[in-house]
């Protein structure tokens, strides 16, 4: 078990160093003058020469790549990446005072999201229905193929033009949390939803259903007793891709919404290709995203007694 | 396989009983059309417009209504199909290629090269597809074909964490090793019988990416990414009409319905080429 997680969290690490320097050879490498992305585009011509010589040497870019790549990696480590170009302020600060914006979408979307799935699981597999089965496991393919973009807009539209329901932009009071939390928790719930369904109706054809049913337990006790839990465990498998649409959707949803967040910031920073905001960004992301996966690794064999026995056994 | 293995007037007789299906191939096919030959699906330029009728409704002249310039929003969903539909191509193009290579040496020669390649990979899937293919974009400048390279590059991970697990349960199998015992060359044995029996489940991702590239290449759009204003592209369609939703709903909505309707399509065309559909 011990080596297990020693291989789990040395792996996690390996992953954000491995972004940190993916992204430093895509911003400060492979752009012939990376000085040139500091500047806008439209304007890059008119740049003196003297100006773009005093940034480089601001910036570092006029030192050896190695030596570059090591003081930043170094800097990186102490948590510190850096200047925002556009706004001056540490990377750092301008990413932190962003988060919790972000997270707290984040997090109802999520909720939200796992509703939605279990809702469309538990209506498949316990309908006898067939139309409304077929209706109810067709939803979740809708949900992943309506862009963000349309489905914000649509809402917006609807709930806060045409009957005024909740505020149409800006982050003030719950009112206006609704209705990008709906359109995040859309896309998100789909790839749960679909797994869901299929671990259901794989759980209801298994052996030990069988046998409670012989013993007299109608269909719903087993669906709400065993079924349920047996099969809810398995969603935490695709930590990673609903990780992946939070971020993907909350980009989205926050500039369709006008909202402050880890999404918006992200879009500014490529948009005025804020380099040190932008390498602080992906290596935050990713950071979270094996610092989760390595959550799910290491608790996951804890909750499923099947696993945690092949483990044991494995170590012996 | 028994689907494709079944007669063709039996394949016929089994999408006829399928009408989703056939409606799908219908929407796919169409926007296949636009792409392709544009000028016959309408007859108005998706750049010319009529300023006398600006932000005219959804009409039997302007199907999709107008927009600011009076240009004909069908006109422009028309013609933005081929930007939108080509840059997929060509990422799922280069997602499939490099990934499946990839996914082949990690699989085939295992050991150091899997586990090299493999936890690059993991970087890769570490990092959300959209975001990467933003900063990819962001380096490469903004364009259509640069969007099609960024989502390429972006879904290469994927692609080559299947391949490789396919290679990996075909090399295990009894007919591989009675190619080696009747004396087939390790490259003999990969090109005859590891690279074709492992494709299929890589192929039945890529159509399934069709529809993730297509939305992706389209938020990028969204995000203004893409081709520059006065080119048709559906995600900047939506963009565009944005600004107008309030008073003039059809001008973000229909396009934003149509690509929407076609990724849909596209998903379940998709999960029909599934040898198992529950799976």
């Amino acid at each position: 078990m011990l080596q297990y997680a020693a291989l789990k969290t040395g792996r996690a690490l390996f992953v954000v160093w491995a972004a940190f320097t993916l992204t430093f050879v895509l911003l400060f490498v492979l752009p012939a003058n990376p000085e040139d992305l500091l500047f806008d585009p439209a304007e890059l011509n008119t740049v003196p020469e003297e100006v773009r010589a005093q940034v480089a040497a601001n910036y570092g870019f006029d030192e050896p790549v190695l030596v570059q790549y090591f003081e930043r990696l170094g800097r990186a480590l102490a948590g510190d990446f850096g200047n925002s170009v556009q706004s001056g302020k540490s990377v750092t600060d301008a990413v932190l005072g962003v988060l919790p914006g972000t997270l707290l979408l984040s997090a109802g979307a999520l909720a939200l999201a796992a509703l939605i799935a279990f809702a469309i699981a538990l209506t498949a597999t316990a309908t006898r229905r067939a139309w409304l089965r077929n209706l109810v496991e067709s939803l979740p393919s809708a949900a992943v193929s309506v862009p963000v973009f349309l489905s914000g807009i649509l809402l917006l539209q609807i709930f806060a033009f045409r009957l005024g329901w909740f505020p149409a932009f800006g982050d003030d009071g719950p009112a206006s949390l609704v209705l990008p939390l709906v359109t995040l928790a859309v896309p998100v719930s789909g790839p749960i939803a679909q797994l869901l369904v299929r671990r259901f109706s794989a759980e209801i054809e298994s052996g030990y259903v069988t046998t409670s049913r012989a013993k007299g337990a109608t269909r719903d006790q087993i669906i709400r007793g065993d079924v349920f839990r047996n099969a809810s465990l398995p969603a935490l498998t695709i930590t990673g891709i609903t990780f992946g649409n939070l971020i993907a959707g909350s980009v989205i949803t926050e500039t369709v919404f006008a909202r402050e967040g880890i999404g918006r910031l992200t879009q500014t920073a490529i948009n005025t290709l804020d380099v040190p905001l932008v390498q602080g960004i992906v290596v935050l992301v990713a950071a979270s995203f094996a610092l989760i996966n390595l959550a799910v690794d290491l608790v996951y064999p804890l909750l499923d007694p099947r696993l945690r026995a092949s483990l044991a056994a494995a170590a012996a | 396989m028994t689907a494709l293995a079944a007669p063709p007037a039996l394949r016929l007789g089994g999408l006829a009983r399928r009408p989703v299906l056939v409606a799908a191939w219908a929407v796919v096919l169409l926007a296949v059309g636009w792409a392709l030959l544009p000028q016959l699906f309408t007859s108005y330029s998706p750049y010319i417009g009529d300023s006398g009728a600006s932000f005219a409704p959804p009409s039997a002249e302007h199907w999709f209504g107008t927009d600011r310039l009076g240009r004909d929003l069908y006109a422009r969903c028309v013609y933005g199909a081929r930007t939108t539909l080509t840059a997929t191509l060509l990422a799922v193009l280069i997602a499939f290629g490099v990934g499946t290579v990839i996914g082949l040496v990690a699989g085939y020669f295992g050991k150091l090269w899997d586990n090299a390649i493999m936890r690059v990979v993991d970087v890769f899937l570490a990092i959300p597809s959209l975001l990467l293919a933003m900063v990819v974009v962001s380096v490469l400048g903004y364009s259509a074909n640069n969007i099609a390279l960024a989502v390429g590059i972006s879904s290469i991970a994927s692609f080559a964490r299947v391949m490789r697990s396919e290679v990996i349960a075909v090399v295990g199998q009894d007919y591989v090793k009675a190619a080696y015992g009747s004396g087939a060359g390790r490259f003999a044995v990969m090109a005859r019988h590891v690279v074709p029996n492992s494709l299929s489940s890589v192929i039945a991702l890529a159509a399934l990416e069709v529809g993730t590239a297509v939305l992706a290449v389209a938020s990028l759009g969204f995000l203004g990414y893409g081709s520059p204003p006065p080119e048709p592209e559906w995600g900047l369609l939506v963009a565009e009409g944005r600004d107008y939703v309030a008073v003039h709903p059809w001008t973000a909505v229909l396009p934003g319905a149509a690509l929407a309707l076609v990724v849909i399509a596209a998903h379940r065309i998709s999960t029909s080429l599934r040898k198992d559909p529950r799976r």
